[in-house]
């Protein structure tokens, strides 16, 4: 790519959103306001070779969406505008429309971006569809690029986004900002979308993966994004910290041949301490305003313990297992609950881990869960019981497709002796 | 990946009406979601230089003549390229004495910030 299309990228980059927020203000279709941003972006690969990067590339942008939109109505397609007027002829449409744009042009603001962002991962559209419209119009994403990130044919990757905008479209999705009761209820899926585009990062494998990897990057930005544009909100700073915290320790999960290495195991001083020192903020903040009681919250107070602890042995595990408690009660699930016996076996021993373990071992969603067996070879290694653990661990071996998994279970049973010895 | 934009000014005169553009911009990028962190450095003279001869350390006062460059502030961002980088490092506030040197800061090897 040469020079000249890396700038305009990074402009894109840079504006696309406000770009399409204030575009949509006055389309009241993410659809084509995306559409017509995206001419906008065909017009500046055209023109700025030629002429240069403008003074002003965003007022540029609106400026040839501006002219587009007027394009499309005089090909007889039809803008629905503000207030739903439609005007008699196309002279006094355009004439409106150039109106609207104008307005949009001299100032996009925030509330336009929430919409955006809101509408994107709309309830009326399947999970798949607002992750993929997000990091497209919240993040700039091309589709190649979402494509690549997601492991999916561009094609695939194309006709998803195409879906999500007809769904919208035909939906009749209002472009308004929830209040009140509706925006927690709304801003859930929103969360929950920007917490899956964290994790599709944060579980990448390997080192070929990084495309993947930066995902990551992208949702620490919508987290960021979002803390901004809604400061007063607690859960919003409680899944900030939450990635903020888990973002802190990737380069200590990797070994050098791109191996798993667990918490315990992890060299802290690869901790990223910045990322944990803003992650630590936003927790914070996040209890200030009342929310320290939410899941994101509770599960940034718990990497927030790890992240406190100098070494592995420093790890304040009661505390952690009153915040599983917690947990357990605001989002009970069986994996909490999985990883609850983990926090008591360290705090209390592994007799006790154990007994917390077997009493969720018959939940039917941990049935075929490798971590169940995983963990129980664990405890039983600590009570001496190796010929159970090593049971456990040829049936955790059983469950798993994932490479990494494999071989960390395989050393793990190499190093779990035949005999009854305590080790 | 993560650049270091370093604020570099020549004399320590700042332009009057410069703080508020600047916070203007600040916001800017902390809307965005691309900044991870800033700071402005107090005048070198409330500081010192310390410079090393063959494992000796060599403390010496830094007296600014008016027309030393000098490090002024950094702001810290995570965005997805250099290009990026330096289209943020355009759209800031600078007055004629002042310079911004965009820097890529150095991930771990095998982290997952590469290329």
């Amino acid at each position: 790519m040469s020079e000249i299309h890396k700038t305009i990228e990074a402009v894109w980059k840079i504006e696309s959103t406000r770009l399409i927020a204030g575009i949509a203000r006055v389309t009241r279709d993410i659809g084509i306001a995306e559409e017509l941003a995206q001419d906008a972006l065909v017009a500046a690969l055209e023109q700025w070779p030629e002429d240069g990067v403008p003074e002003k590339p965003a007022a540029w942008l609106m400026t040839a969406a501006k002219r587009r939109a007027i394009d499309s109505l005089r090909r007889g397609r039809m803008l629905e505008l503000k207030h739903g007027e439609i005007a008699r002829d196309l002279e006094s449409q355009r004439q409106r429309l150039g109106e609207a744009m104008d307005q949009a042009l001299d100032q996009v603001i925030d509330d336009d971006v929430l919409r955006l962002i809101f509408t994107a991962c709309h309830p009326v559209l399947a999970m798949e569809g607002r992750v993929a419209l997000t990091l497209r119009v919240a993040c700039g994403l091309t589709t190649a690029e979402i494509a690549r990130s997601f492991l999916v044919p561009e094609k695939t990757l194309g006709q998803r986004i195409f879906r999500a905008k007809k769904t919208l479209a035909e939906a009749h999705v209002p472009s308004e900002t929830p209040r009140g009761d509706e925006l927690r209820k709304r801003l859930e899926s929103v969360l929950s979308v920007v917490y899956l585009i964290f994790n599709e990062g944060y579980t990448a494998t390997s080192g070929e993966e990084w495309m993947r990897a930066s995902l990551c990057d992208d949702a620490l930005r919508l987290g960021r994004m979002l803390a901004e544009l809604l400061p007063e909100e607690s859960e919003v700073h409680g899944l900030l910290a939450l990635m903020e915290l888990q973002g802190s320790r990737t380069a200590a999960r990797r070994g050098p041949s791109g191996e798993a290495v667990l918490l315990p195991e992890q060299d802290r001083g690869l901790w990223d301490h910045a990322q944990i020192e803003r992650g630590m903020a936003a927790l914070q903040r996040a209890q200030q305003l009342g929310g320290g009681a939410h899941s994101y919250a509770l599960q940034a107070a718990i990497a927030a313990c790890h992240a406190r602890a100098n070494t592995a042995a420093e790890t304040d595990w009661e505390r952690i297992v009153l915040l599983y408690d917690a947990l357990l009660q605001t989002r009970p699930s069986p994996i909490v609950a999985l990883n609850r016996a983990v926090a008591v076996g360290m705090a209390q021993g592994a007799a006790a881990g154990l007994r917390a373990l077997d009493a969720i071992a018959a939940e039917p969603a941990l049935a075929n869960y490798h971590l169940l067996p995983s963990v129980r070879a664990d405890l039983l290694r600590k009570l001496g019981r190796n010929g159970e653990a090593r049971e456990e661990l040829e049936r955790a071996l059983a469950m798993t497709e994932n490479r990494r998994e494999q071989d960390l279970l395989t050393a793990r049973l190499n190093q779990t002796p035949l005999d009854e010895r305590k080790t | 990946m993560r650049f270091m934009m370093l604020l570099i000014r020549k004399g320590h005169e700042t332009e009057a009406g410069t703080a508020a553009r600047k916070m203007e911009y600040n916001k800017s990028l902390q809307k965005a979601g691309v900044l991870l962190g800033l700071d402005e450095l107090s005048p070198p003279s409330k500081g010192a230089r310390v410079s090393y001869a063959d494992g000796t350390a060599n403390v010496t006062e830094r007296l600014v003549d008016g027309t030393t460059e000098t490090i002024a502030g950094y702001w810290i961002i995570q965005v997805r390229s250099r290009e990026e980088a330096v289209e943020w490092a355009r759209r800031a506030p600078m007055a004629n004495n002042e310079i911004i040197d965009v820097r890529q800061m150095e991930e771990y090897p095998n982290t997952a910030a590469k290329g």
